[in-house]
């Protein structure tokens, strides 16, 4: 096995990227994501890949898309308020059934906001965040080696299904550095080769069009119905979460990236005092693990939702399990401080007891 | 093994190169670290401070409201971050800077370090960090000594690598002077 | 007695044999034609990837026996870039109109020309939004009346007519920038002449080529096609000059 490195999260998704095959990176800087451009700068040259520093947030998702159409693994990162000049390109790859990464590391807003760690964005990722009722893959890694890990998975995901894919993670993952394993890379069998895509060095036979335009008699429909039909199999598919002491849980607490670090440490600290507290942290927010909290709570178990935000997650976790008594104790951004295991254990033993 | 310590100082004191070099030893000893850097806007001058959550498991939280150890190098984080260190816990004081000893606290072990005039001592006073690093290495024992001085070939630039016999002295001094401290 | 039978015209193999939803006297039809002869000419149709834009040009794919990548408003230079990384020997090109090229797309094409991308553009500039009907377009003439011009355009509040051709012409990394019309025989056999140009400047690997094609909207102008024809030689020509610019 290969030495672990010590390395920051935002280094682990650029090197995830690369062993997953990515030749093609296009971006603008942006705090806090630019160490993962410093890197591919670097780094991509030396395996044939291109690197373009666009002049953009439009122009980088744009070179994805046409990287993408031509059957490339492509990428783009940024941070929230790129992300959000992004999003028309999103919306037209959804459309035209592009797959390719988009990176967002969050900072908080609205607006120019600050560079703090923020979830913030989690209704713009999960909800599609641009025109047109589309959904995009969204993972959530909580660690370094998840960075690396969910970024080659979502690449997999992506080019699987033709559609895009997100990786949804903070300041707090992107800057901070922890152990990681690398190991190699290996396709998944039955990923298939892309023969909708402009491959190759000519046509091959009939003309190929990638597009998003459908103005015929209900072509449009049927594709809105293809795409969510895609949406409903990842849903039973491709669903991810962590549990933590579900078992015996009476409290469940829940959590996605940054904040579950810190909800994980406020449920050892939970259970040390001797509370029945468990942990549910979904890996993919889209799709959403629904059928876990369902699965979860069938004694009526209480859900206590963290989020670095005003409440976005808990929507989707009340959507989940109607019925079931959910809390919500969160952080706008822009506190100037992270919340503690400490402030979240507090809120743990008031629920607990109540 | 479940520990973490926080560090505060001014940039430029050299705080979150010893917080990658006490994650990054203890990661070489097999076990599993989390360092969170977090620091002022400006790039020299500003408040530098990070975090380092050691465990032979899985590392929780990355931060910590409590911790149980703080190394202190300057007024500013001692006014800030020293009432917030755990009962029980270790407070490393730099006594070259700070003037407040850690009286208005009594349950809490605490050793106040003249780190600037030691690191003069060993001939520059860059390695006020590493005088830290070695006396909070002799207090917790979180990691070996010589852990710590393997990890410090990977963490410093190569181009800085002649310095390395004067950084191990200042670890040593600063051990020596937390031994002496405590016993 | 035999009767000896050359053949004068034929549609290019670049194109499909079906009928386009251009406006009678629209010269997007000429335009297309020039291109696909263009890439006739080089024998590159089965290489050749086309970005098609937003706008009366966005059904590239219907016309053109060609790959084909639609792109968002503006985004065509940004969209062939990417593709242009991954397959660099293939010839690729953006077919955009003037609101999308020189006005939300004006990042896009002027950062695409100043890289050097080893692309060809061809820029339809006919003063109007076409597709949206007949809007001020960044080509709108001063003074010219649109749907969003109806006292005319007035240049100190919408400013000028935009002169791309010339624009880009002043960027290192453009190798080839013109302008040409298609109003008349000898504009067109000249703008032929261009287009290939434009192509064969990509295929060399000189670097960025562009083409500004001005052409009637007799639609959105309100005129009949023989008026909007002499319209492009009395009032566009001499705004906008012909001639090469650049390479």
């Amino acid at each position: 096995m290969t030495k672990r490195l010590f390395v920051k999260g935002n280094e682990a998704v650029a090197m995830g990227a690369l062993e997953a095959g990515c030749r093609y990176y296009f971006g603008y800087p942006i705090t806090p994501q630019s160490d993962i451009p410093e890197y591919i700068s670097r780094e991509l040259p030396k395996l044939g890949g291109e690197f373009i520093q666009a002049e953009s947030e439009i122009a980088s998702i744009n070179m994805l898309l046409g990287a993408s159409a031509c059957g490339a693994r492509a990428m783009t990162s940024s941070s929230s308020p790129g992300i959000s000049l992004k999003q028309e390109g999103v919306s037209y790859m959804a459309g035209s059934e592009c797959p390719g990464l988009i990176v967002n590391i969050c900072r908080s807003g609205p607006g120019l906001g600050g560079i703090d760690a923020s979830q913030a964005d989690y209704f713009q990722a999960t909800k599609g965040g641009g025109h047109g009722g589309y959904h995009i893959i969204v993972l959530a890694p909580a660690s370094v080696q998840e960075m690396y890990d969910l970024t080659m998975l979502a690449f997999d995901l992506s080019d699987r299904y033709r559609v895009p894919a997100m990786i949804l993670a903070d300041a707090v993952i992107g800057q901070m550095k922890e152990a990681l394993q690398p190991h190699p890379y290996t396709a998944p069998a039955d990923l298939e080769p892309k023969n909708w895509a402009l491959i190759g060095e000519g046509r091959a036979g009939e003309q190929k069009i990638v597009k998003s335009l459908y103005l015929g008699d209900g072509e449009l429909e049927a594709h809105n119905n293809k795409l969510h039909a895609k949406y409903a199999v990842m849903q039973e598919k491709e669903v991810r979460y962590e549990t933590v002491a579900l078992a015996d849980a009476q409290l469940i607490v829940t959590a996605y990236g940054s904040t579950a670090r810190i909800a994980k440490t406020a449920v050892r600290l939970a259970r040390e005092e001797g509370m029945k507290v468990g942990l549910l942290r979904p890996i993919s927010l889209f799709p959403f693990p629904k059928a876990a909290y369902r699965q979860a709570t069938q004694q009526g178990q209480r859900i206590l939702c963290f989020e670095l935000n005003n409440g976005q997650m808990v929507d989707d976790v009340r959507l989940a399990v109607p019925g079931i008594e959910v809390d919500f104790y969160g952080r706008p951004p822009g506190a100037g401080s992270l919340p503690t295991p400490e402030e979240f254990l507090a809120q743990i033993r008031s629920r607990y007891e109540a | 093994m479940n520990h973490d310590v926080f560090m505060a100082g001014f940039g430029g004191q050299g705080v979150l190169l010893i917080g990658n070099l006490l994650a990054y030893a203890t990661i070489l000893e097999g076990n599993n670290a989390s360092y969170f850097p977090a620091y002022g806007v400006e790039k020299r001058g500003g408040a530098a401070t990070c975090t380092v959550v050691m465990a032979d498991g899985d590392v929780g939280s990355p931060v910590v409201g409590a911790p149980e150890a703080a190394l202190l190098l300057n007024p500013l984080s001692m006014e800030k971050y020293y009432s917030r260190v755990r009962p029980g816990g270790f407070a490393l004081i730099n006594s070259s800077l700070v003037e407040d000893d850690g009286s208005s606290r009594d349950d809490l072990k605490k050793v106040c370090i003249p780190a600037n005039e030691m690191a003069l001592q060993v001939g520059d006073a860059r390695l006020v960090n590493m005088i830290v690093l070695g006396a909070y290495l002799e207090h917790s024992k979180v990691v070996a000594m010589d852990s710590v001085k393997e990890a410090l070939k990977y963490v410093l630039p190569e181009r800085n690598h002649r310095f390395l016999p004067l950084n191990y002295e200042a670890l040593e001094r600063g051990a020596t002077f937390c031994r002496q401290a405590l016993a | 007695m035999t009767t000896e039978m050359k053949k004068v015209f034929s549609r290019p193999e670049s194109l499909k044999d079906v009928q386009t939803h251009f406006c009678p006297g629209c010269q997007h039809g000429t335009t297309h034609r020039l291109v696909a002869e263009a890439m006739d000419h080089f024998g590159i149709k089965d290489q050749t990837i086309g970005v098609a834009s937003v706008g009366c040009s966005v059904f590239l794919y219907g016309y053109f026996d060609i790959d084909v990548i639609e792109a968002p408003h503006g985004r065509a230079p940004a969209v062939a870039t990417g593709a242009k990384r991954v397959h660099p020997n293939r010839p690729v090109f953006t077919y955009q109109g003037d609101g999308d090229l020189a006005a939300i797309g004006t990042s896009e094409i002027i950062h695409a020309a100043n890289r050097g991308e080893h692309l060809t553009v061809i820029f339809v500039n006919n003063t109007t939004y076409g597709m949206t009907g007949g809007q001020m377009a960044p080509t709108t003439m001063p003074g010219q009346t649109t749907s969003t011009t109806p006292y005319g355009r007035d240049v100190t509040k919408a400013g000028y007519p935009i002169k791309m051709a010339e624009l880009l012409s002043g960027l290192e990394g453009v190798a080839y920038s013109a302008r040409v019309a298609v109003d008349t025989p000898k504009h067109v056999l000249q703008a032929a002449k261009v287009i290939r140009r434009a192509f064969q400047t990509q295929l060399d690997g000189k670097g960025f080529a562009f083409v500004e094609v001005l052409a009637a909207c007799p639609t959105n102008w309100g005129m009949s096609p023989l008026q909007a024809n002499e319209r492009v030689g009395n009032e566009m020509i001499p705004y906008f000059p012909l001639g090469e610019y650049k390479g």
